[in-house]
């Protein structure tokens, strides 16, 4: 049981792990290009787990920034794992402290998104495995675009930054068919961002807080127009 | 120094906001509202993640639209996080050769 649950995790992370290897190639790559060295690199991969974080922390590092500059910066972009990692504790199976400890390290996006709109609860030896995959592609793709990252050419680079958010596209697309509820709230989710990012005023909220908001008014408008109803299986 | 520093700073605080709600909390919700709430909320964070940042992804915003497109036809038809992510920056890679 155990075993088999492992395995499911693994497989489901897979495509995660798959989707994370342009994403980390090019973290790597942007590294190498700000002068930061492999084994830091691939230790902040390793040590982070998160795509808009690391980018924004070797951004930081590279001019210099105080400690507590990139300690805030890291704080209000992550912010997010704090309201997956509340939804998450309403989905796991009772598990001790420990375990507790080890999965929250794995909270991601992507394997937030899977893990909850998984059927049931999910138990930690499924969400080992759908950590792990994710993790070893995240930490492979590091080294590959650290160590190539003085040869390949600038148009390669920029291409791949579109990477991460077709993935995100992959998960909401799909569920948007399904649920016009889901549909609802991503329009309105994408919405409130464009605004604060173009209204003048408002675009002075960083990018970290300008997610918790929308996030926060999107889920709440659906919760208000669409109750959901939990199907038990 | 520094840059150890820096990164044990990163890591250490990107993994208390993972935890603490986690660890802490292990109560269930019964408020049908939240667990609506919480039933929305992947979709809400990846959607205002994607929009309008993937317009600034890319180099030029003209390529970036057409990654949108080709990734957004991917995932419209179940094409997987894999495919649909190659299939964008393909898009791209090849819009950016004719700008």
């Amino acid at each position: 049981m155990k075993t088999k649950e492992f395995l499911n995790g693994l497989r489901a992370g897979l495509p995660i792990a798959l989707g994370y290897i342009p994403v980390s190639f090019s973290f790597g790559m942007i590294c190498t290009q700000s002068c930061i060295p492999l084994w830091a690199a691939l230790a902040i991969s390793m040590t982070n787990l998160t795509s808009a974080g690391q980018f924004a922390g070797i951004h930081l590092i590279a001019v210099n920034a105080p400690l507590t500059e990139i300690a805030v910066v890291s704080l209000v972009i992550n912010l997010r794992y704090m309201l997956m990692s509340l939804a998450l504790s309403q989905k796991l199976e009772r598990m001790p402290l420990i375990k507790r400890m080890l999965i929250s390290f794995g909270i991601t996006d992507e394997i937030f998104s899977v893990a909850s709109t998984r059927i049931g609860r999910v138990g930690f030896w499924y969400m080992l495995g759908l950590i792990l995959t994710p993790y070893i592609g995240w930490s492979a793709g590091t080294l590959l675009g650290s160590a190539a990252g003085g040869i390949l050419p600038g148009a390669v680079v920029s291409c791949m930054g579109i990477a991460l958010y077709a993935m995100f596209l992959a998960i909401f697309i799909p569920a948007s068919k399904k649920q016009k509820s889901i549909l609802a709230v991503v329009i309105f989710a994408a919405a409130v961002s464009c605004i604060l990012k173009y209204t003048p005023i408002l675009s002075s909220i960083s990018a970290g807080w300008a997610t918790i908001i929308a996030t926060i008014t999107a889920s709440a408008f659906g919760a208000c127009v669409f109750p959901h109803r939990e199907e038990k299986k | 120094m520094y840059l150890t520093l820096s990164i044990i700073l990163m890591a250490a605080v990107t993994y208390l906001i993972r935890a603490l709600p986690l660890c802490l909390f292990n109560k269930q919700i019964r408020s049908p509202w939240i667990k609506s709430f919480l039933h929305y909320m992947p979709y809400a964070v990846l959607a205002s993640m994607t929009i309008p940042a993937i317009f600034y992804s890319t180099s030029d915003i003209r390529s970036a639209i057409c990654g949108l497109i080709a990734g957004s036809v991917l995932a419209f038809f179940n094409r997987g996080l894999m495919l649909t992510a190659a299939g964008a920056v393909a898009a791209v890679y090849i819009a950016e050769l004719f700008l």
